[in-house]
């Protein structure tokens, strides 16, 4: 059972979705006890995957008995172990968080909501856990289309988003078809061991055709975790979205989306053809602190909640992209680190604003008038995460930050370690923005109305509604966590990520 | 003198004896029962800091390391002469700020007074958390919690002008650490690999005088609480605040924090040969100067007693720059004395500004003509905390700036000494005339009768006991003195 782990992580939210597919009919109340169960299975595994790693190294699964280079292989290894945590701790604190506003927006369409909520998160996982370079983009798409379906089930403007999002992703999924494509023709392979191989090999290394297939492989990647200028999507598809979806793919689509280009890169291309015979890093690290500059200015022209987190993960994108290509040890850690703590800060502040809009119906800055009072834990909550954004030590956020910039500095990119001290201080603004509205005003306070006549009524809003526990625990797990992160990041770096990284890269 | 390195807990529970008392304060059912535990901790919190004093003074360093946050970089604590000095006097002010405070707030009727201790205790934390600190990442952490801790305190009264002002605390404090710190500790991190601070600096003399400059100038105007120009405009902005945050937060704890992380950065990462051998302490104590004469100039012409205090800490803030940055061991101990020296004068005169403003309703200097017959006890604690400001005799101040006059001299730099003279002369001219006024006016001038109506004895008793120290201060300077020395010794490694 146990050495069947990585296969099991894939197969079983396979058939409990067209469990939950067709309990729908039958008895749609336990819905979600079987999606929490397969959610908590996945995590479960996964963590007892990720002990198993740090005990005896990589577990490497051949599905089917298939022997690589034929048949499909599962690769779990020191990169892919803890961003399998991530994505199920992710997935499963939000089911939580999230049940009771699929209660109140999906009432009719539960069954529907928890199959492509499980696809999707198995769709995550199979793109974490696979290592075969088509295989990923089967899961991709599996996590693609429930995806374009999750969001499309949001708001009245949602489905338009969908389908924006919908004719970019799959065109970004295409090319990276296309690139896998090419490398089988150049190599005849598929397995990511194998690529690896031959890509050693002078006489693919300095073939044109493999050069054209990373081009177009990272295209299609970074069109998919929506890299400036490829983001047009992403700003609305998660803002229209349900919270409840959109707390579920902000964290997770873009985060593994650079987990794909740091396997692929690393793994496929190898890092001596990516950062040293492309002679492409330079620029690809000036295309992230464009993403970088752009992604925060944006946010800061935005009026309300949803619509500038989204900017931020733009802006964070920026930063994984950036650091991975600065190409150095420390901005490759800083990178892979960020991805575990980018998820559980864009799950923190998605949760919250989640929790906000629960109440208030709205996410717009003019709504969030004295919020403080009202919602003191949420908000208490969103701070920890607001800090995490900026940098502030001991969150986590701080400490990837550190990395990040260490790695600008040591490559000598000091743009790049510009950029991120700059967006800091951006982000900054961003929040304290937000905190001024919430603290110093009150729901009363408005120009057009008189104050004493609404005053039963700002009595009345003044008052403590804080959201439902099921919201408030998942939310406070994840703030607490963004402290944890931060210090242990210490432990998680020497015991997970310097393994995850080949040596070859100083 | 041989050190010895003794491993305690004891710094690390000296923090955290504020941050745990948060809960409860939030949970006390009465204010007494409330402020007694304020009491409880802030009595805990001194007791601690002073058992370990007779280790430093021993010649003893006490380090914790709490936990590796990055691999070779620990969250760490170290207590040495240096940080135990500015420890001992800003948990020993907290203590008698709590007692004010129950005066001020309870007197004004002011709202979210749980809220307000909760903060005042983290920032106290954060505080003793900064004095400890034994590596530059561990300051920068506890740095940043202060800024936001007493950003609630500052705003306290969640009008528009708290907004603006808080608004124009954190620009400057949140907004100079990010851009300026953290890029230059990372730099130096990159480039040395440590950022534990060594008593003569750990930075080699690998790096080019540009790039030294550049992270001098960016450390010093970085740590902004420090108040050095352009840097400022946040503490005369902050206050807005209560008088006892003002107090003890913006003339005690968070400006001397910044002068004591300045101070920090010069000894404990440059170190004085090399800021010597490239002659950069010179560009610092110009920096200082300028500060100390402009600052005293324009607390000439403010009439709001708050905002004229504010002025005259900025300038002093810079005196404790000045002293550190001279790099001579006069020079040295006067800048580190006059941390203890400035607080317990300084502290006086807010609790004065605030006793005045608790009894009378008056903000401004134009409004205390002939408060001297209404409240004398106040009238002389605040000459007493005026005195001590100025630097003369009976008064504590008057050492601290006998040491740094001697700094200059022995430095060589008379310009310094100029400035220091100059300076004096501004701060007896904005602050005698306050009390001249106040005590020696027609009855037709003076605002205020003869009757003596002091403020409340919560608000009197802590401005008495913070005057008669200052005058203690200057017959016995012990252990301040002592620590000093032992700081400067360390330093210039003689």
């Amino acid at each position: 059972m146990v050495q069947h782990l990585p296969a099991l992580l894939v197969v079983v939210p396979l058939l409990t979705a067209l469990s939950v597919s067709a309990l729908s009919w039958l008895a749609p109340r336990l819905c979600l006890p079987l999606t929490f169960g397969c959610i908590g299975f996945s995590l479960a595994s996964s963590i007892g995957i990720l002990m198993e790693v740090i005990a005896s190294g990589p577990v490497v699964y051949t599905m089917g008995g298939w022997s690589s280079p034929i048949g499909i292989v599962y690769v779990i290894d020191y990169l892919s172990a803890p961003i399998l945590v991530v994505v199920t701790a992710v997935a499963l604190i939000n089911l939580v968080a999230s049940s009771k506003q699929i209660d109140r927006d999906f009432s009719d369409k539960k069954g529907t909501f928890y199959t492509l909520y499980i696809l999707f998160v198995t769709g995550m996982v199979g793109i974490v856990a696979t290592g075969d370079a088509f295989n990923l983009y089967v899961l991709l798409e599996i996590a693609a289309l429930t995806g374009y379906s999750l969001i499309g089930l949001g708001q009245p403007r949602a489905p338009l988003s969908s389908l924006n999002y919908l004719f970019i992703g799959t065109i970004g999924a295409s090319f990276y078809l296309l690139g896998v494509g090419y490398l089988y023709i150049a190599t005849g392979s598929l397995n990511m061991a194998d690529l690896a191989r031959f890509i050693a090999m002078p006489e693919h290394s300095s073939s044109t055709m493999v050069m054209f297939a990373f081009i177009i492989c990272m295209t299609g990647l970074f069109t998919k975790m929506g890299l400036f200028p490829l983001h047009g999507w992403l700003p609305n598809a998660y803002s229209h979205a349900s919270p409840a979806s959109s707390a579920l793919l902000a964290p997770l689509t873009t985060k593994v989306m650079i987990y794909a280009m740091i396997r692929v890169c690393l793994y496929v291309f190898t890092p001596a053809y990516v950062f040293g015979t492309l002679q492409i890093s330079n620029a690809i690290v000036w295309i992230a602190v464009a993403a970088i500059v752009v992604g925060s200015l944006m946010a800061l022209t935005q009026k309300s909640l949803f619509k500038m987190l989204t900017y931020i993960v733009i802006a964070e994108v920026g930063y994984m992209v950036g650091g991975f290509f600065l190409g150095n040890r420390m901005g490759i850690t800083g990178s892979t680190l960020h991805i575990i703590n980018d998820a559980a800060m864009t799950l923190c502040l998605f949760l919250a604003a989640g929790a906000i809009t629960y109440r208030t119906k709205s996410d717009s800055f003019s709504d969030l008038k004295g919020i403080f009072k009202r919602m003191p834990f949420t908000m208490t909550a969103f701070t920890v995460g607001a800090l995490a954004v900026i940098g502030i030590p001991p969150t986590c956020g701080f400490f990837s930050k550190w990395y990040l910039i260490i790695g600008g500095i040591n490559a000598g990119h000091y743009g790049f370690a510009t950029a991120l001290i700059f967006s800091s201080l951006v982000n900054a603004v961003l929040f304290f923005r937000i905190f001024e509205i919430a603290y110093f005003q009150s729901p009363g306070d408005s120009k057009d109305h008189h104050h004493h006549h609404h005053h039963g009524h700002h009595r009345h809003k003044d008052k403590m509604v804080e959201a439902p526990l099921s919201m408030l625990v998942p939310l406070m797990i994840t703030a607490l966590s963004l402290i944890v992160l931060g210090i242990y990041t210490g432990d998680i770096v020497t015991h997970v990520i310097q393994a995850a990284i080949p040596g070859v890269i100083s | 003198m041989i050190t010895q390195t003794l491993f305690s807990s004891r710094p690390l529970i000296a923090v955290l004896v504020s941050l745990l008392v948060i809960p409860v304060l939030l949970s006390s059912r009465s204010k007494n029962i409330r402020e007694s535990w304020t009491f409880a901790a802030a009595a805990l919190k001194f007791l601690i800091v002073v058992s370990m004093l007779p280790m430093i003074l021993g010649g003893n360093e006490i380090r914790f390391t709490l936990f590796d946050v990055l691999p070779g970089l620990p969250i760490a604590f170290k207590v040495d002469s240096f940080g135990m000095l500015f420890a001992l006097v800003s948990s020993f002010l907290w203590i008698i700020t709590s007692a004010y405070s129950i005066g001020y707030m309870r007197t004004l009727n002011e709202h979210s007074q749980t809220r307000y201790y909760c903060y005042f205790a983290l920032s106290l934390s954060a505080t003793v958390g900064v004095a400890f600190s034994a590596n530059l990442l561990t300051m920068y952490l506890f740095y940043e919690m202060l800024s936001l801790a007493t950003y609630p305190l500052v705003t306290h009264h969640q009008d528009a002008e708290a907004k603006s002002s808080g608004r124009t605390y954190l620009f400057y404090i949140l907004g100079a650490s990010i851009a300026l710190v953290l890029p230059a500790m990372l730099f130096i991190f990159a480039k040395t690999g440590t950022l534990e601070f060594a008593s003569q600096g750990f930075m080699t003399g690998d790096f080019s005088k540009q790039t030294l400059l550049i992270l001098v100038l960016m450390l010093v105007f970085g740590f902004a609480k420090s108040g050095i120009m352009p840097f400022h405009s946040w503490l005369p902005a902050a206050m807005v605040a209560p008088t006892p945050v003002s107090a003890l937060l913006h003339a005690v704890a968070v400006v001397k924090v910044g002068a004591f992380c300045v101070a920090r950065v010069i000894t404990g990462v440059f170190g004085s040969d090399l800021l010597l051998s490239f002659n950069l302490n010179t560009v610092i104590c110009t920096i200082a100067s300028i500060t100390i004469i402009t600052a005293s100039l324009i607390a000439l012409s403010q009439d709001g007693l708050k905002r004229r205090l504010a002025f005259s800490t900025i300038g002093q803030l810079s005196y404790i720059v000045l002293g550190v940055a001279l790099l001579s061991p006069h020079g040295l101990t006067g800048g580190i004395l006059h941390i203890v020296m400035h607080a317990f004068g300084k502290i006086t005169l807010f609790f004065c500004a605030g006793a005045i403003y608790v009894a009378t309703g008056a903000k401004n200097v134009s409004e205390l003509v002939g408060i001297g017959r209404r409240m004398p006890f106040t009238m002389v604690a605040f000459l007493i905390g005026a005195l001590s400001v100025i630097g003369l005799p009976p008064c504590g101040g008057f050492i601290s700036k006998w040491y740094l006059v001697l700094g200059t001299i022995e430095a060589g730099q008379p310009v310094f000494l100029a400035v220091l003279l100059i300076s004096s002369l501004l701060n007896a001219a904005y602050f005698l005339p306050i009390v001249y006024k106040a005590f020696f006016c027609t009855d037709e001038e003076s605002i205020f009768k003869k009757k003596v109506d002091e403020a409340p004895m919560w608000c009197l008793v802590p401005l008495c006991i913070t005057a008669s120290i200052s005058v203690i201060l200057f017959f016995l300077p012990q252990p301040f003195l002592r620590l000093a020395e032992m700081t400067v010794q360390a330093i210039i490694g003689g």
